[in-house]
């Protein structure tokens, strides 16, 4: 699989606070996503997840270390340059219920993928169809939805709105925070089936951060495995979790608890 | 919105302050709508006329009179000069003279005047009286002549040219005239003032004009303090630096030095009340830009803020909708509280002789000043200042009262 490489990291490093109040959150990574690719980063909580996808996003500056974009280092210092880049990366949020501004309507939110795809001065019909072949997409009734406020939906609805949004603005990478976290077992299933329909349809490369390890070997292709800031062991999902070589990994997928007995983890 | 609104309006806190801010307003509004004028309009020659309700003699003299037999009158007038101390000082005279009181009551009203008839001569000068107590009984017994023989009273009028008095008519002790038709009555239901002013009036024209020095210091204070909070908090780094640089510059010199040290510097003349409401403005907004910051510190990690900036938003769209919104409730408690202080520094602005211009309309804090000067508050003129320092007082009550009303709506943990 000689794949081009989509992001890569070297040494990146983010460092909160300083003085006696200092958390490094993200330790000197190395890292390369490659095209097409599904990833998962595993770890447990605190282990610096979400502070990496913010710095792969461009929505913090990363301390130390570069990331490069499609195999050049990345320059997303101008306003312009940041929204040329994040027509290529967008997020699913960890929380759906804090994901969205409370004040604007459904609408709202949809409307502005369709102008960041340059769909301003379509004719207000075209752009319905858009938002409701999106929203079917994802299972859900466009004129359900339409004036509502999100605060309307549920927790699940929530969370393949964003997905819907993902549809709309089809970037080349999309970086998923735990987005089945704050949802019930049902949901999170459709909604990690939509993510690998999103992938096969799209061709998009997906970055899927999680702390169950089992998720990861199920649906990914390649697991990169965080603890404390740093990465502890990657590769291939088959070779991490059955071949397991960093300490740490044996813990976590320990705690697995083993109700997916199909999984060969008798090594273990 | 809705939701809200009957929410504030449920807490009974913001209710009450919201009531008496209410109805000082109605008082603002309405009072000069029924008494219209200039309120610095001297009305009284003299100082500091007593509240009540005058009536003109001159116009009750012409009036049409009614006959009214009432048993009470002789005695009302007569207790309307002879007041309880009146009494005792009458005792004490008696005392002082020599004159044997031995079961006299003071409430004996006939023994007291009959003795007092009998005695009283303004030639003695009972031993330890001074010229002041001498003088105070030849008044009294003055008036006690004026109501204890009803002479007729005649009233008449001058021929200007040969100054021969010509009798129209005589006014016996059980003539009435109705007040309603009485040409000129004024209702001075707080007197006047230092300079004979209707005090009523002009604290009407005064809560105006705190008010509006209020709301314009307050809008600036908030104005800046909003600007400055969310810049600094929102965009960090250098532009966070720089203003809260100026902004601790601003907290280490107490902001009421730094306003007298302005207005000192103004001058009398240039200080409307616009002036004083911006220096005002200008001096306080710190706390505001402080608290307005931290709350965006706090906001923009928020995920809904990093959604906004992916979908391709720019810096004031983002601050306009999502952060501005978000801390809406915050602001207008923080504006409600500047309001309030404003009106405050203004008073006590105005206090130190640093206030507005006399000249062109009255604030609070000038009221205040001018009670002062005039010592009111050491003669007992309580109608000169103890409304004006109520109002002050129920104004700043009720602006806070209404604050922890809304605080309660909106921060749901401190709901008790
Ligand atoms: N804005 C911030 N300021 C200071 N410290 C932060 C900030 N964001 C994260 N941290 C710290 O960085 C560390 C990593 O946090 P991060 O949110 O990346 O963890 P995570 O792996 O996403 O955890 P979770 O699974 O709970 O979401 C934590 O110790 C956290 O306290
Ligand atoms: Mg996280």
């Amino acid at each position: 699989m000689a794949k081009e490489l989509c992001l890569s990291g070297k040494n990146v490093t983010k460092v909160f606070g300083f003085g006696d109040k200092k958390t490094v959150a993200v330790n000197h990574v190395d890292f390369d996503f490659h095209v097409g690719e599904f990833v998962s980063i595993v770890g447990e909580s605190g282990s610096g997840k979400t502070t990496l996808a913010k710095m792969l996003l461009g929505l913090i500056h990363e301390t130390e270390g570069e990331i490069s974009f499609l195999g050049k280092p990345r320059e997303i210092k101008g306003r312009k340059q940041k929204r040329e880049y994040w027509k290529e990366i967008q997020a699913i949020f960890q929380d759906p219920f804090s994901s969205y501004n409370v004040f604007h309507k459904i609408d709202a939110v949809l409307l502005d993928c369709i102008k960041m795809r340059g769909g301003k001065k379509l004719p207000y019909e075209k752009k319905v169809e858009m938002m409701t072949e999106a929203c079917s997409f994802v299972n859900l009734k466009f004129e359900e939805l339409t004036n509502k406020y999100p605060f309307e939906l549920s927790g699940g609805q929530m969370q393949r709105l964003m997905i819907a949004r993902i549809f709309l603005l089809k970037p080349k990478i999309l970086l998923a925070d735990e987005p089945t976290s704050m949802i019930d077992a049902c949901s999170r299933a459709t909604i990690l089936e939509m993510l690998q329909n999103l992938r096969n349809e799209i061709g998009m490369t997906i970055i899927f951060i999680t702390h169950d390890i089992g998720l990861a070997y199920f649906i990914s292709d390649t697991v990169f495995i965080m603890e404390k800031g740093n990465i502890v062991e990657y590769g291939p999902a088959e070779k991490v979790i059955l071949n397991p070589e960093a300490e740490y990994t044996k813990r976590l997928i320990s705690d697995v608890p083993k109700i997916h007995e199909e999984w060969d983890l008798s090594t273990v | 919105m809705k939701h809200i609104l009957s929410q504030v309006f449920h807490s009974g806190k913001f209710v009450v302050g919201f009531c008496i801010f209410m109805s000082i307003l109605l008082l603002m509004i309405f009072y000069p709508i029924f008494n219209p004028g200039n309120p610095l309009q001297i009305v009284s020659i003299g100082t500091f006329a007593e509240p009540g309700i005058y009536v003109s003699v001159y116009d009750a003299v012409d009036s049409d009179m009614n006959t009214l037999k009432l048993d009470e009158a002789p005695a009302k007038r007569l207790d309307s000069v002879l007041k309880s101390e009146d009494r005792v000082k009458m005792v004490m005279w008696f005392d002082a003279a020599g004159i044997p009181v031995d079961n006299l009551s003071i409430h004996d009203t006939e023994a007291l005047l009959t003795l007092w008839e009998e005695n009283y001569d303004a030639t003695i000068r009972p031993e330890g009286m001074t010229k002041a107590d001498r003088n105070y009984f030849q008044r009294l017994d003055g008036n006690l002549k004026k109501v204890i023989v009803t002479h007729d009273k005649v009233l008449a009028r001058q021929d200007p040219s040969s100054s021969e008095l010509s009798v129209i008519r005589t006014i016996e002790d059980t003539d009435y005239v109705n007040i309603k038709k009485v040409a000129n009555v004024k209702r001075l239901p707080l007197g006047t003032d230092n300079f004979g002013r209707d005090v009523l009036k002009e604290l009407a024209a005064a809560i105006k004009t705190s008010i509006f020095i209020g709301l314009v210091a307050g809008s600036i204070a908030t104005l800046i303090g909003l600007t400055f909070g969310l810049l600094s908090g929102f965009i960090g780094g250098l532009v966070d630096d720089f203003i809260m640089f100026i902004t601790n510059i601003f907290t280490v010199i107490p902001a009421f030095v730094l306003l007298i040290l302005i207005s000192y510097s103004i001058g009398q003349d240039q200080r409307g009340p616009t002036t004083v409401a911006v220096v005002i403005g200008l001096t306080v907004w710190t706390w505001t830009a402080r608290a307005v910051r931290s709350q965006v510190i706090s906001l923009r990690n928020r995920d809904h803020v990093n959604l906004s900036k992916l979908s391709g938003h720019n810096l004031f769209l983002i601050i306009f909708t999502d952060i501005l919104p978000y801390i809406a409730s915050y602001v207008i408690m923080a504006l409600i509280l500047q309001i309030s202080g404003a009106i405050l520094a203004e008073a006590q602005l105005s206090l130190l002789g640093l206030g507005p211009k006399t000249t062109e309309v009255p604030t609070l804090g000038l009221m205040m000043n001018w009670s002062m000067l005039y010592t009111a508050h050491l003669n007992g003129y309580w109608w000169a200042y103890f409304p004006v320092i109520l109002t002050i007082a129920l104004i700043s009550f009720s602006l806070n009262l209404m604050n922890t009303g809304l605080d309660q709506v909106f921060n749901p943990t401190l709901r008790d």
